[in-house]
């Protein structure tokens, strides 16, 4: 049941708003349940949700690296592919940033792309965001009875500044009990380039993110970023440690 | 640790020599630990912090986007008070003016207050090659000095030095008794000071604030030997970055209050000496101040519209202190003077990119800089900006095991991304080629670089059986 949360009297959540999915090719690639499981939510809240097949990536790679013209071309053919989507959602705070606030600057002295790319962040959310601030939901019916711990990824921390959303969201699900961990906000060591470029410090890093997450005593380490939960889970899988990796997304389709 | 030339190309090899070593881990992780939180709790009581560092980065603006005028006018006021400007185009050019000062004075030792500038152009090593000692007369780079280390920290230059190592150092080069008491360490330090301080002819600090309207150095310090080398010496000399300036005296209000709050979580330090000029009749203090206003990079920063941002930094070293990087490979990795994310944007602009393309890439974007900077600069923008600047120079050598360069590499990348028919046949040829390597969906070792970068540490997961816009179809 789709329920409408009425905002300052006159800031109406759309009612059946149509939502083009920016799976990631992270997510096309290696966590497509993160796909599943937001189409589900999303469906379930009585979205419509389209899905263009043309979608590769958002360029950001090469944009972390310095290869400024490769991203260009790669975020060029991203403005035509959703020049006409009314809502973009992501499972991903790093792809909505490299949009949102990226473009903009790999298109400063491009006026009418930069302009488009502006445009564009402006209908793309990150999936809890868009759940929160657009759909007006914080209950999604999900079930989910674990001890759990967010960890706040840095883009959407820090270049979206969204934190309260995803412990809304959180804090609604059946069963759960949210637990904090020791420096929550602290940077796992992902930093896309990074994790190859400095993987030593990478995996340091990681390290005392999932140190944190064991001694909070939660059982999932729950975060709203494909990158970061790939590299947590790889070192998880590598030293046999005892806590799981979960996507926000997953863990709110779930009704365990 | 060799306290010369430039080692930032080796930031790798270091690092992950410094993961490795439990006692310099315990040492950086407590030391920033202490400074990161001290700083909050000494923001707490500030309502409108922000508000302030808001201002602090409008006044930098300010100053940086007409340096030449404010830097012009701070002279005229220098010299109007008595004193005497130098200006600075090098490394070579500075150390000459302190030399010539100095042996024109008949010195055979200059006393040192803490200022990283001299580290910048290697003084000591210069005055030393001409028969002149620089004493170090701050705890921590006199610690760093028997070490024979470059600092560690803008700050806190032993910062990664422990008690112990501290008390070591001590015994073995000052002859004293053995204590890792910090009060009686102290007092060890002054009491060798003290007699330099007496007999100095000349005395070099740095700046904190250089005040174009008024011409006054400003200082900030705890130990107090900043005032003892400046005041007590016949010669005080004054090494100052051009992005030092301020613009007016009463802008020490705003600085003042972000400063030590932001480096070391106090309120104000022990001591904030305002030093406007030579004494004059009838007064104590030095005969002669010379302001040596020093380039060395900084006219470049200033050029490039995008890392004149990169000149606003009052060194206050809090982005160090916040910095997840930083807390574990700590200053020498990045192998010249400054370290951490402001030492990853200047040091390129002082040593050449060429020399320290590596240091903008370590760093993993977090933003924790950003978030504490009491300027607000936008590092990790301005780190992107030197990753795209770095990518312009000649290609660097072919890391061990990759087949193809870097750049050929993203420009396959780009190839592929460019069209959904390719993207999706690579796809299925990488499901077909990772059978190879994949168990149970993961996998523990790939050959190729850099994928051989990721599973030296952990593991790789196995690319979907199904791509998510296969299973679309299904949905």
């Amino acid at each position: 049941m789709f329920r409408l949360h009425r905002v300052r009297g006159n800031c109406m959540a759309p009612s059946r708003p149509r939502v083009s999915l920016f799976i990631t090719c992270l997510g096309d690639q290696f966590f497509p349940e993160v796909g599943e499981a937001a189409v589900k939510v999303l469906r379930r809240l009585g979205a419509e949700v389209t899905f263009n097949p043309a979608q590769t990536c958002c360029g950001q790679p090469a944009f972390n690296t310095g290869y400024r013209d490769e991203a260009r071309a790669v975020a060029r053919r991203v403005l035509d592919i959703y020049d006409d989507a009314e809502y973009i959602v992501a499972p991903s705070g790093s792809c909505t940033t490299m949009i949102r606030v990226f473009y903009p600057e790999l298109f400063s002295g491009e006026p009418v792309l930069e302009e488009r790319a502006k445009k564009l962040g402006g209908r793309l959310f990150e999936f809890s965001e868009f759940l929160v601030k657009v759909m007006k939901v914080t209950d999604v019916e999900a079930s989910f009875p674990h001890r759990v711990t967010y960890h706040d990824s840095c883009h959407l921390l820090r270049e979206l500044k969204i934190e309260s959303e995803p412990r809304a969201l959180l804090h609604a699900v059946r069963g759960l009990d949210m637990v904090e961990m020791q420096d929550f906000k602290l940077c796992c060591g992902f930093g896309g380039t990074f994790a190859v470029k400095f993987p030593e410090v990478s995996v340091a890093m990681g390290e005392d993110k999932l140190q944190a997450a064991i001694e909070s005593g939660a059982e999932y380490l729950v975060a709203n970023d494909s990158g970061c939960l790939m590299h947590l889970a790889g070192l998880i899988h590598r030293r046999n440690l005892p806590v799981r990796t979960i996507h926000l997304a997953e863990l709110l389709a779930a009704q365990e | 640790m060799s306290s010369h030339g430039i080692e930032s190309g080796k930031i790798h090899e270091a690092s992950a020599s410094v993961l490795r070593d439990a006692h310099l881990q315990g040492a950086y992780k407590s030391s920033t630990l202490r400074l990161y939180t001290e700083r909050l709790h000494a923001i707490e009581g500030v309502p409108g912090f922000e508000r302030l560092r808001q201002r602090g980065r409008a006044l930098k603006r300010e100053v940086i986007e007409h340096l030449d005028e404010y830097a012009s006018q701070f002279a005229d006021s220098v010299e109007r008070n008595g004193g005497r400007v130098h200006w600075a185009l090098n490394a070579e050019e500075v150390c000459s003016f302190v030399l010539k000062i100095a042996q024109d004075a008949g010195a055979t030792e200059v006393v040192k207050a803490k200022t990283m500038v001299s580290e910048e152009v290697g003084l000591n090593h210069y005055l030393e090659s001409a028969g002149i000692r620089g004493i170090e007369s701050d705890l921590g780079e006199l610690i760093v000095q028997l070490a024979d280390e470059r600092p560690a920290h803008i700050v806190a230059p032993a910062i990664h030095k422990t008690r112990q190592d501290v008390s070591n150092l001590f015994v073995n080069h000052l002859k004293c008794e053995r204590t890792e008491e910090p009060e009686r360490l102290t007092a060890i330090a002054r009491r060798a000071l003290r007699e330099c301080f007496a007999r100095a002819r000349v005395g070099l600090s740095g700046a904190n604030f250089a005040v174009a309207d008024t011409g006054a150095i400003v200082l900030v310090e705890n130990e107090g030997n900043i005032r003892f080398s400046t005041t007590a010496p016949r010669i005080h000399i004054a090494l100052v970055g051009l992005e030092k300036i301020i613009p007016r005296f009463e802008d020490l209000a705003v600085f003042l209050r972000l400063l030590p709050r932001s480096g070391t979580g106090q309120k104000l330090t022990a001591y904030t000496s305002i030093l406007t000029g030579p004494r004059r009749h009838g007064e104590d203090g030095p005969e002669a101040m010379h302001v040596v206003l020093v380039d060395n990079g900084r006219v470049g920063m200033l050029a490039d519209e995008k890392m004149r941002e990169a000149l606003y930094c009052i060194r206050c070293g809090a982005c160090l202190n916040a910095c997840p990087v930083y807390r574990k490979i700590g200053g020498h990795a990045y192998g010249w003077v400054y370290s951490g994310p402001i030492g990853a944007l200047v040091t390129p602009s002082m040593v050449g990119l060429g020399a320290a393309r590596e240091l903008p890439f370590a760093s993993s974007l977090c933003g924790a800089c950003r978030e504490v900077c009491p300027v607000q600069i936008n590092i990790p923008d301005l780190l992107l900006h030197l990753r795209a600047k770095s990518q312009e120079l000649p290609p660097a050598r072919k890391p061990p095991g990759a087949p193809v360069s870097e750049r050929g590499s993203m420009r396959f990348w780009a190839f592929v991304m460019l069209r959904p028919w390719l993207y999706r046949f690579a796809s299925g040829l990488a499901r077909l080629g990772q059978r190879l390597y994949a168990r149970n969906q993961w996998i523990q070792k790939l050959p190729v670089y850099p994928a051989s970068q990721w599973t030296a540490g952990r593991d790789f997961p196995a690319l979907a059986k199904m791509t998510f816009r296969k299973r679309w179809k299904h949905l």
